[in-house]
């Protein structure tokens, strides 16, 4: 294997973050909106355009705080924001707030610039000075200590905690103690860890947050009357929730918890973290996780880099904005989609790596995405999202002690 | 690098009462199973699934990962599938419906 990279050149932006990607963001302020969009980006789909949007009409603040983190991503170079002209998102203070940020936008209203074509014509024209100047963006070295990594499974099966997701644990181990922030979530398939949970945290006080987290999760499985296991997973051997949980849980590796984030926080300094996406208050909002694409945004939206992606069945997808890296988990599933998978975890079944090796070739594919390399989704012109309704509260001072001195990160074996 | 070996099986911990399925398996094909046994498989099975590794009672946990993660709904014998037809979870009960198979 090459040599792992320890830092590598990086798009510098003016808050001082440091972007692995040079993309310019084509986002809809609302469905109605979104065909617009996705003809605007469509010449440059393969060359650095990503739609994203939202596609209520109904004003709602998780959605304009999400917006206005994936606007601001270190990934993102430039915005155009794309409005029909009558629904309730604020483009224009999304607009000053991406301008305060110090990145190229630009508003088109679909309805003041005489509709579909003449949108079409003035967003295309807006991308193509915005590549001109983007051969001249300011570059910098950037480190393994800026860099952010969230992880997720989709598609599980009975392997999936067998090989992929405790690579990508032991993975995470390694990440964390070199000063990677490291973010897991999905709190939702975590039912019955608890208190593994509460014991790895930081403080006390962020383990009875993260306990109640999961707490959280539970009540709102309950409510929707289904929890976070899929028909698929059942045919791949997985059984009961409990059994789900286990394996997913195991992406967050063995080391200590240093905060809990909720979509759209910025993880104070480099740790693990636990993101919750569960919305607080009654079950008001439909399923938390819809699909797997809403969960990447919410990573993104804490700043994730590049996300780890673990699959048994067989995910395809990618995402807008950040890299996903594909790791299979099941030997058989590799041997028929290859194509679609960065790393194949299921050699640890047929007995030829480990899972260290694992863990280490994910490590090491981390850095060199980050580097520039791209991932299989990438190539294959993934650019999945998806965004809907939710409400939060904001987390408390104790979510977040690593303001204070940092625990030392420890790792149980 | 370990050297290649090809298994059918892997137990994850001495206090489970499952093995884990590692590679497909045919409808009816003999596998050794744990001491000394010959369990004949009455499905074909992908890797990931669930196989008894003695025989469980009724209301027993079934244990993975040394961990529990449901409940046996009925005697289930050595080496045969454990799936949401013979367990369920001591968590939240749910009813799941059958893949898409394409």
């Amino acid at each position: 294997m090459a040599e792992t990279l320890t830092e590598w050149p990086a798009f510098v932006r003016p808050d001082g973050r440091k972007g692995i990607r040079n993309i310019i963001a084509v986002a809809y302020m609302v469905e109605c909106a979104h065909h617009v969009a996705r003809q605007i980006a469509a010449p440059w789909s393969e060359r650095g355009t990503h739609v994203i949007g939202f596609p209520g009409c109904y004003p709602n603040e998780y959605a304009f705080q999400m917006l206005t983190s994936l606007c601001t991503h270190p990934n993102v170079g430039a915005v155009l924001l794309v409005s029909l002209g009558c629904e309730s998102m604020p483009s224009r203070e999304l607009e000053d707030l991406i301008a305060q940020s110090g990145r190229p936008v630009a508003t088109l209203v679909i309805q003041q610039q005489g509709g579909t074509r003449m949108t079409i014509d003035a967003g295309r024209k807006w991308i193509e000075e915005q590549l001109a100047a983007f051969a001249d963006a300011p570059r910098a070295t950037m480190s393994v200590q800026e860099l952010v990594v969230g992880t997720i499974c989709g598609g599980s099966d009975g392997t999936s905690g067998l090989t992929a997701n405790p690579a990508v644990g032991l993975a995470f181990d390694r990440l964390v103690a070199e000063g990677a922030t490291c973010i897991f979530e999905e709190t939702l398939e975590m039912l019955g860890c608890q208190d593994d949970i509460v014991r790895r945290a930081a403080t006390p006080a962020l383990g009875a947050e993260l306990g109640a987290s999961i707490e959280k999760a539970a009540s709102y499985s309950i409510a929707m009357g289904h929890p976070s296991i899929g028909a698929g997973n059942a045919a791949g051997g997985l059984t009961t929730i409990e059994e789900k949980s286990l394996g997913a849980y195991s992406k967050s590796g063995r080391g200590t918890i240093h905060g809990l984030l909720k979509p759209a926080n910025t993880p104070p300094q480099g740790g693990l973290y636990l993101l919750d996406i569960v919305p607080d208050g009654e079950a008001r909002w439909g399923f938390p996780n819809i699909n797997d694409s809403i969960e990447i945004a919410e990573l993104m939206s804490c700043g994730a880099h590049v996300v780890l992606f673990t699959t048994g069945r067989g995910s395809v997808v990618g995402s807008a904005i950040s890299p996903v890296i594909k790791i299979c988990s099941n030997p058989e599933t590799f041997a028929r989609m290859s194509d679609d998978m960065d790393v194949d975890a299921g050699r640890v079944l047929n007995g030829t790596a480990t899972l260290l090796e694992v863990g280490e070739e994910i490590r090491s594919l981390t850095l060199a995405v980050a580097g520039g390399r791209q991932t299989a989704s990438e190539q294959m012109g993934h650019q999945e999202f998806i965004l809907g309704y939710k409400s939060f509260e904001p987390v408390g001072p104790a979510c977040h002690p690593g303001l204070l001195p940092l625990a030392p990160h420890t790792t149980n074996t | 690098m370990i050297e290649a070996k090809r298994i059918t099986y892997a137990r994850l911990s001495e206090r489970d009462n499952v093995v884990i399925l590692v590679r497909h398996v045919e409808q009816g094909e003999a596998i050794e199973g744990l001491d000394g046994q010959v369990w004949r498989m009455g499905q074909p099975l992908e890797p990931g699934n669930k196989l008894a590794a003695r025989a469980i009672a009724t209301d027993e946990p079934i244990v993975k990962y040394a961990c529990p993660i449901g409940i046996a709904t009925e005697p289930i014998a050595p080496g045969a599938h454990v799936h949401l037809h013979n367990m369920r979870s001591s968590y939240i009960a749910f009813e799941t419906g059958e893949a898409f198979r394409g």
